[in-house]
């Protein structure tokens, strides 16, 4: 679908100096097409799209808009103001400090993709156009001309290097496509945004609130989806969109006010976390938004190892499983060894405790290895714990953990008399189980945000850092090596044992296979590394989302069925390749970011 | 330079002049069958900014690296104010030996900052759990460190780029960060390997003053350069390794007047000198070049005094 937007209009390109768009089409025209387009596409969504219900969603219907017709309503919002932006129309600057034009490309471009999915899956499930009621016809017909007009936009064109008269056929055809892609991106890329302005204190503080609120919503309809041609839409809806405001530059205005009120943000979103259970009205989604947050959470512990000190741990979910397990067998579960019943503080004491010791255990011998030697080691000590645990059934070793069995039965968590197997009414809301055990794994992810953010920014977290920069060069700076990669090991392992001490709880069931090094559900190793990659490494934020996609799109997406990790495995391909620092890029990049609208002098020397 | 007004509070610890900072004995360092450096002998005093020379090749890096704790000397000893030099280069730099390095190691990713701070890392002891629970102790730490830390900057003028990457520094700053960076560590003695590799006759004069700063901070000064007018300017003894043998020391008239040196350096002239008659046909050879004879004088002058630094990773 995104080739199309570019291919048949290259052969324009001989004229490279003209500031002409892709297509041929004057200025004026382009910005009215593009501005007519969004509005066309506004008053379709209005409209029936199809005859029958049959095509989920309900789009029969004239006077509102249902199911993907929402997300290619504000698709086409978003688009229209962008393009009202780029007629300089008053008061709409503020959405736009990094130039309309990529916007609004971007945001024709998410209204575009929906409404032409939306449409094509209907004519597909339903088989055949003829299923298209005029609404249908109205929302392609309008998004195709909005996407028309935005790309007929001029943008400055890359100067074509000169071609070598010497080259080969592939060679030119190479020098071709390199030009092609070049002027790809040119069309897409926008300025560097103008720093925010400061606003009085409380107008931030709304905005963050604004923001946070956007961020729940945008959650809680990703995950409430209930079909898979909904949930397509809605991250077709929410790429683009994501792109077309970072292109605007509103993202970075965004991170800029919330940078100089961090700890609101960050108890903000708390607390916007916290209201997830009360935006569901029953367990389904919410038994979604708790394993999230356990995957999640364990990813952010991982970013401590990885992302901070640098150490690639192939085995991190065996942590994980370490707490767990010690959680059941003090659980009081049938199926556990040890007849006892501690209460939950102690459980997580122990589990935390049996983790960190674990983790000592395996980095005392693993860290004097370096880079890919301790990726080895790490996964082959993942595999010794799951192996282990499959056999100290009383068979093949001494009864510890019940074998492939596991420990099951393991009771729900009563704390000071708050029974977390049963509904409680909270000011007229139902919490259910789930809810309970969403709140209880909300405190532990606090506290594993905490001991990032302080340890972080403190002389072990820059000891770390150091020792992820240059080791040796750590070494003769005084920095015990060793010693501080063991404590970065051990607090990784135990804050993941902490994250387990609650999972064995939710789960009822503790088996070895729940810890495997790579599987369909999340919860593994290879994805807990993937997570933090994917959301960006050394920050807060990327694991938690990198965790929540990573568990919402198989998830959502059942038709991918076999083909998930192969799926998996292209997306983090694209997504290495376009976007190497993760989809939250780390606080030293953005300073890189930020130096380079500043001073690019700078930049040009520290070229290598 | 801003030199003296950190000049007094920085050097509480300051040895009395005259005694021995630097003790290295009979130093020998083998790798397998390869001797690297052979039974080197060297002092440094304390005020004393002391230079070791030699030929690509001599050991002078293998020999900064048997002070560091990065190698176990072979045979021989090295004692820093008469203790015996732990083996592991963290506890080097926490005895009070600090470095820089050939090629620079900053923390590129580190703000100028967070590379000094790092550098603090041995004269602070917060932990882990200093850092979660953040006590009144840790934010008076922390606040102490960071204003050495700027302390630091603003004595080799980098305080107005403390918020910068350490990548995004011109070179001459780089190497300037990373004296910075090794001061922090409250050395008493500082060994810097070739600091003025790649710079131009500013950056390396420069480079020259603070050097000197630093020796009137009371700290001690070993160092490695092939610039032989910045060895010479500098320092009050040079050492000159010759494949990893100490071939001669003492002050730079010495030095700069020996024979082997020279001939360590441009090689020997041969068994039987040239006699008038080679001289004479060489002369005509010259003559008949012509406009090349220029250009080869120029050449033969530059040799000296700017000897090509090595792995420059620049």
């Amino acid at each position: 679908m995104t080739t199309q937007t570019t291919a048949p209009e290259t052969p324009s390109a001989r004229k490279a100096d003209t500031a002409a768009g892709l297509l041929p089409l004057p200025e004026k025209a382009a910005r009215a097409l593009a501005l007519g387009g969004s509005a066309l596409t506004i008053v379709s969504t209005f409209l029936a799209w199809t005859w029958t219900a049959d095509f989920p969603g309900d789009l029969t219907v004239y006077g509102y808009p249902g199911g993907l017709q929402v997300l290619v309503l504000i698709g086409a919002l978003l688009a229209t103001l962008f393009a009202l932006a780029s007629y300089g129309v008053r008061g709409l600057g503020w959405l736009v400090p990094g130039g309309p034009d990529a916007a609004l490309r971007f945001a024709t471009l998410a209204t575009f993709a929906t409404s032409w999915y939306t449409v094509l899956a209907i004519s597909t499930d339903l088989g055949g156009l003829v299923n298209l009621e005029p609404g249908g016809f109205l929302v392609a017909l309008g998004s195709l001309a909005a996407l028309a007009g935005a790309l007929a936009l001029p943008f400055q064109r890359p100067e074509p290097e000169p071609i070598d008269p010497d080259d080969t056929g592939w060679e030119k055809f190479k020098h071709g496509a390199a030009y092609k892609w070049e002027t790809t991106k040119a069309v897409f890329a926008a300025d560097a945004p103008r720093p925010a302005a400061t606003l009085p204190s409380y107008a931030e503080i709304l905005i963050i609130v604004a923001m946070l609120a956007l961020g729940l919503v945008v959650f809680t309809y990703g995950i409430g989806t209930e079909y898979d041609e909904q949930f397509i839409g809605f991250l077709i809806t929410a790429g683009f969109g994501f792109a077309a405001l970072n292109k605007a530059g509103l993202i970075a205005h965004a991170s800029q006010i919330a940078s100089r009120h961090t700890n609101i943000t960050i108890c903000g979103a708390f607390v916007a976390a916290a209201l997830f259970p009360f935006t569901q009205t029953n367990d389904q989604y919410a038994t979604l938004g708790v394993y999230i947050l356990i995957f999640a959470t364990v990813a952010l512990g991982l970013n401590i190892v990885v992302g901070l000190a640098g150490l690639l741990d192939l085995g991190y979910v065996a942590f994980l499983g370490v707490g767990a397990y010690a959680a059941a067998l003090v659980s009081g579960s049938p199926s556990s060894p040890f007849d006892v019943h501690f209460p939950f503080w102690a459980a997580v004491l122990i589990g935390a405790a049996a983790s960190l010791v674990f983790g000592v255990l395996i980095g005392a011998p693993t860290l004097r290895l370096r880079g890919d030697y301790l990726a080895i080691v790490t996964l082959g000590f993942g595999e010794i714990f799951r192996i282990t645990a499959n056999n100290l059934d009383g068979t093949s070793g001494p009864d510890l953990t019940n074998g492939s069995n596991g420990v099951s039965s393991i009771p729900n968590l009563d704390v000071l008399g708050f029974d977390f197997g049963a509904q409680h009414d909270m000011g007229g809301f139902t919490i259910g189980r789930f809810a309970n055990y969403f709140f209880l794994m909300l405190i532990i992810t606090a506290v594993v945000v905490l001991v990032f953010r302080r340890s972080g920014n403190s002389r072990i977290g820059r000891a770390w850092v150091a020792i992820r920069e240059d080791e040796t060069a750590a070494l003769a700076m005084g920095i015990n090596g060793f010693r501080v990669k063991l404590i970065a090991f051990a607090v990784g392992a135990s804050l993941a044992g902490l994250a387990g001490t609650v999972q064995a709880h939710v789960t009822y069931t503790v088996t070895p296979e729940q810890y495997l090094f790579a599987g369909p559900i999340p919860p593994n190793s290879a994805f807990l590394l993937a997570a933090v990659v994917l959301g960006g490494m050394g920050t807060i934020s990327g694991p938690l989302i990198g965790a929540a996609l990573l568990f919402l799109i198989p998830n959502k997406l059942q038709f991918l069925g076999d083909y998930q990790l192969f799926a998996f495995g292209l997306a983090l391909i694209l997504l290495m390749r376009f976007r190497p620092e993760g989809l939250i890029p780390n606080r030293r990049r953005q300073l890189e970011f930020h130096e380079e609208a500043e001073a690019p002098t700078l930049l040009t020397k520290a070229g290598a | 330079m801003t030199t003296h007004t950190t000049t007094q509070d920085t050097a509480p610890g300051a040895p009395a002049p005259g005694e021995t900072v630097l003790d290295a004995r009979g130093v020998t360092m083998r790798f397998g069958g390869l001797t690297a450096v052979r039974g080197v002998d060297l002092t440094v005093g304390a005020g004393e900014i002391v230079g070791l020379i030699g030929p690509n090749g001599a050991g002078k890096t293998t020999f900064f690296n048997c002070l560091t704790g990065l190698y176990v000397p072979t045979e021989g000893e090295v004692r820093y104010k008469g203790d015996v030099l732990p083996p592991k280069s963290f506890k080097v730099t926490a005895a009070g030996i600090a470095r820089t390095f050939q090629n620079i190691r900053l923390f590129a990713n580190m703000t100028v900052l967070e590379n000094v701070l790092v550098g603090r890392h041995t004269r602070t002891k917060e932990g882990f759990w200093s850092a979660v629970l953040r006590g009144p102790g840790f934010h008076k730490a922390e606040k102490a460190s960071k204003d050495r830390a700027m302390e630091l900057l603003r004595f080799v003028g980098l305080d107005h780029k403390a918020e910068h990457l350490a990548r995004n520094l011109p070179y001459g700053e780089q190497r300037k960060l990373e004296i910075a960076r090794a001061l922090a560590s409250e050395p008493g003695l500082l060994l810097l390997d070739e600091p003025t590799a790649g710079m131009n006759p500013q950056e390396t004069r420069t480079t020259e003053e603070l050097v000197f700063a630093i020796r009137d901070m009371g700290i001690a000064v070993l160092v490695i350069e092939h610039d032989m007018r910045f060895i010479f300017n500098l320092c009050d003894r040079v050492a000159v390794l010759v494949q990893g043998e100490k071939l001669i020391e003492g002050d730079s008239a010495t030095v700069q007047g020996d024979e082997r040196v020279v001939a360590a350096y441009l090689g020997e002239p041969f068994e039987d000198a040239p006699g008038a008659e080679e001289v004479a046909e060489v002369e005509a050879a010259e003559a008949h070049a012509g406009t090349t004879a220029e250009a080869t004088g120029a050449r033969a002058d530059t040799t000296t005094d700017a000897a090509p630094g090595k792995e420059n990773d620049r």
